[in-house]
């Protein structure tokens, strides 16, 4: 088993003793959180287990009953999405929210347009040089492969798309972006193609955390995989040093019956295909 | 560049749909999928024309083609307004009425009241603008549907119109400022002076932003590409000025149009609420979370679509030289609303060109006007523009089901 947290530096994002129940139903309890520059963790659980709750509670859509936010070694309030947001945690949700009818640099840029200088300033005129400009650097340090900057997202492939969607992410000068199933409905090839992009936001330093039900994603991409479990922390793996039969174990609560490793992970795998078929 | 590093190092890189941007095979998928839009305007336009011209050899004679000129200008200026707010994803149905009740303000603050002719042209503009952010808000505000509130909006100001006509319920308009919206008429030095300037203008524009994208880095047209665009702009305009001054000369409302017509065109595709418009009507949520005031925008773009339908009556009234009960009414909202759409503005959000309010203009009129020649009852002429309308409207459903089966919408 192991079960380890290496903290040699301080955590991009931290969460301490997190809590936040809806009603009667409590979907986090004391889940202590924390993820490092230059690191991908994963965040694994079943259906329930409070996985999107807590990236709710990252990116400040769902503020929580109890616990502390730290970000930088700092702790912050946290008043609304706008906040998380302020400080350089980007969220890429699962549909993307892409507008299909605008190009690529458009979309990278909406909601936060660049605007030309002298008179032009006063009737808010895009400065669209500036825009490709920025846009092609980006794509470029990411080496994400698109057609053309101008061309409608609307019609690419949904790797593509998924691409945009996290370099769009990364515009406002990222610091952790939260993947939000950035593989789900996606062919082999473009797995690879955003688990790729997702290397190279590792390799710039940024931190990143992947929600994902596609355990052989994790293990491809994360050097952690945190376990969540009936709202709480289940456990921390090093992706390097563990199987995942521990984590299915630790995903179906395996570990600590009297049954054998063995069959537990047994069990947990047909369950685990029941769930995700 | 950044693509070609970047396919250097995927392994597997996803092969583009529709092969290389600009190949003849992404054209022809372009033009399939109904996204050019105003290249197939301008086809079927000419084969409207073409027909007319064989039927009747009038047709394309300057006489006629002033006619025509002054025919769509009001209809033009309205369907300005009618592309926001298609673009937007909403439909405006009281844009007829509303360019009725707006020009009658005018009519009687000048004639009965005896404004000044430029201040109840402002008034009249104004209470167009009013009744915009009013049936936005309410759009808004209570999240109902805006072809509901509008439809509201074209019965009760329908009442007002009536209303604000008093008992006579006409209002003969003789101010030479207002009657000389659709009766000026520019010839001779000044027409080509004027057709002149918009080509330097054009020039001058067209060079700035290919100097400004090259002070960026970032790719740039050719130097040829840009002189070819302007002298195309060039030969349409001055064939314009050359047909046009052959008769009575070229008209200030069609300059008005003209001018409506460049000016959103920038604000859609240059400006930040041009943008924003856009994001709002391809996907609402996507501009919501980017933190666009989704509500904002929508209140601005009913506003302008009144203010659009204010001008565009006051153009019909001082062409008609009167201001009456039937003013806005008749079948004016459906042909200002079938324009844009025959010309490839999509009634689902999102897609289309403030161009096509123009040339949707063009279509509809070149069809009344032509058919009027050929002496058509106003039957045939009702059915052939139902039937071209019907033809827009299933290529711009036909385009969406063909993105939707990519996977899109």
């Amino acid at each position: 088993m192991t079960a380890t947290a290496t903290a040699t530096s301080t955590p991009l994002l931290e969460l301490r003793g997190v809590s936040k129940s809806f009603g009667a139903v409590q979907a986090l309890s004391e889940v202590d959180f924390d993820v490092h520059a230059g690191e991908v963790v994963g965040l694994v659980g079943d259906n329930g287990a409070g996985k999107s709750t807590l990236v709710k509670v990252m990116s400040g859509i769902h503020l929580p009953d109890a616990g502390r936010y730290l970000f930088d070694g700092r702790e912050r309030r946290v008043s609304g999405p706008n906040d998380p947001a302020g400080f350089g945690v980007a969220t890429v949700y699962q549909d993307l929210a892409l507008c299909d009818n605008l190009d690529v640099v458009a979309n990278l840029f909406i909601g936060r347009e660049e605007i030309s200088g002298g008179p032009a300033r006063l009737i808010r005129e895009l400065d669209e040089p500036a825009m490709e400009k920025q846009a092609a650097e980006l794509l470029k340090t990411f080496s994400i492969n698109i057609p053309s900057l101008r061309a409608e997202v609307g019609m690419m492939s949904g790797g593509q798309r998924q691409s945009i969607a996290i370099a769009r992410s990364l515009v406002g000068d990222a610091r952790v972006v939260l993947l939000d199933e950035p593989t789900a409905a996606l062919g082999v090839a473009q797995t690879a193609q955003v688990l790729a992009l997702v290397r190279r936001l590792r390799e710039q330093g940024l931190g990143v955390v992947v929600i994902s039900h596609n355990l052989a994603d994790v293990f491809e991409v994360c050097d952690r995989i945190f376990v969540m479990r009936l709202g709480r922390k289940a456990g921390v793996y090093d992706a390097a040093g563990s199987t995942p039969e521990e984590i299915v174990a630790a995903i179906t609560g395996g570990r600590g019956t009297v049954r054998t490793q063995a069959a537990a992970a047994r069990d947990a795998a047909a369950d685990g295909e029941e769930a995700a078929g | 560049m950044s693509a070609t590093a970047a396919r250097e190092r995927q392994p597997s890189p996803a092969p583009a749909p529709g092969g290389p941007p600009g190949g003849r095979a992404n054209l022809m998928q372009r033009f399939g999928a109904g996204s050019l839009g105003s290249l197939q305007v301008i086809v079927a336009l000419i084969v409207i024309w073409t027909v007319f011209t064989i039927a009747n050899d009038r047709f394309l004679t300057s006489t006629n083609l002033v006619n025509l000129a002054l025919q769509i200008a009001g209809i033009g200026m309205i369907s300005v307004g009618v592309v926001m707010v298609l673009l937007l994803g909403e439909i405006d149905l009281s844009v007829g009425i509303v360019s009725g009740l707006c020009a009658a303000i005018m009519a009687v603050l000048n004639v009965q009241h005896g404004w000044d002719p430029y201040l109840a042209i402002v008034a009249g503009v104004a209470a167009g603008a009013a009744i915009g952010i009013f049936q936005g808000t309410v759009v808004v505000a209570f999240g109902i549907p805006s072809f509901v509130v509008t439809l509201a909006g074209l019965i009760g100001w329908q009442g007002a119109l009536l209303w604000v006509l008093g008992e006579t319920g006409t209002v003969n308009l003789t101010d030479p400022v207002i009657t000389g919206l659709a009766g000026t008429f520019y010839r001779g030095t000044t027409a080509w002076v004027l057709g002149a300037i918009v080509v330097v203008l054009f020039a001058l524009a067209s060079f700035n932003a290919r100097r400004r994208r090259l002070k960026a880095g970032v790719p740039a047209a050719t130097p040829l590409i840009v002189a070819l665009r302007v002298l195309g702009v060039a030969i349409v305009t001055f064939v314009v000025v050359a047909v046009l001054t052959d008769d009575r000369g070229v008209p200030l409302a069609i300059l008005i149009l003209t001018g409506a017509v460049v000016l959103f065109d920038y604000i859609v595709r240059r400006t930040r609420f041009g943008r924003h418009v856009l994001a709002v009507g391809g996907n609402e949520e996507a501009a919501r979370r980017a933190g666009i005031h989704v509500r904002r925008v929508r209140v601005a773009v009913f506003m302008i679509a009144g203010a659009m339908a204010a001008c565009g009556g006051i153009l019909l009234a001082s062409r008609l030289l009167a201001v009456n009960q039937g003013s806005g009414g008749s079948d004016l909202l459906l042909l200002a609303i079938a324009g844009p759409v025959i010309a490839g503005t999509s009634l689902f959000g999102g897609r289309g060109t403030v161009w096509s309010a123009l040339l949707g203009a063009l279509v509809i009129g070149s069809i009344s006007n032509g058919m009027d020649l050929l002496a058509f009852p106003s039957s045939t002429k009702n059915m052939v523009t139902g039937a071209v309308l019907l033809a827009a409207v299933v290529v711009d459903a036909t385009a969406r089901s063909r993105r939707r089966q990519l996977g899109r919408v």
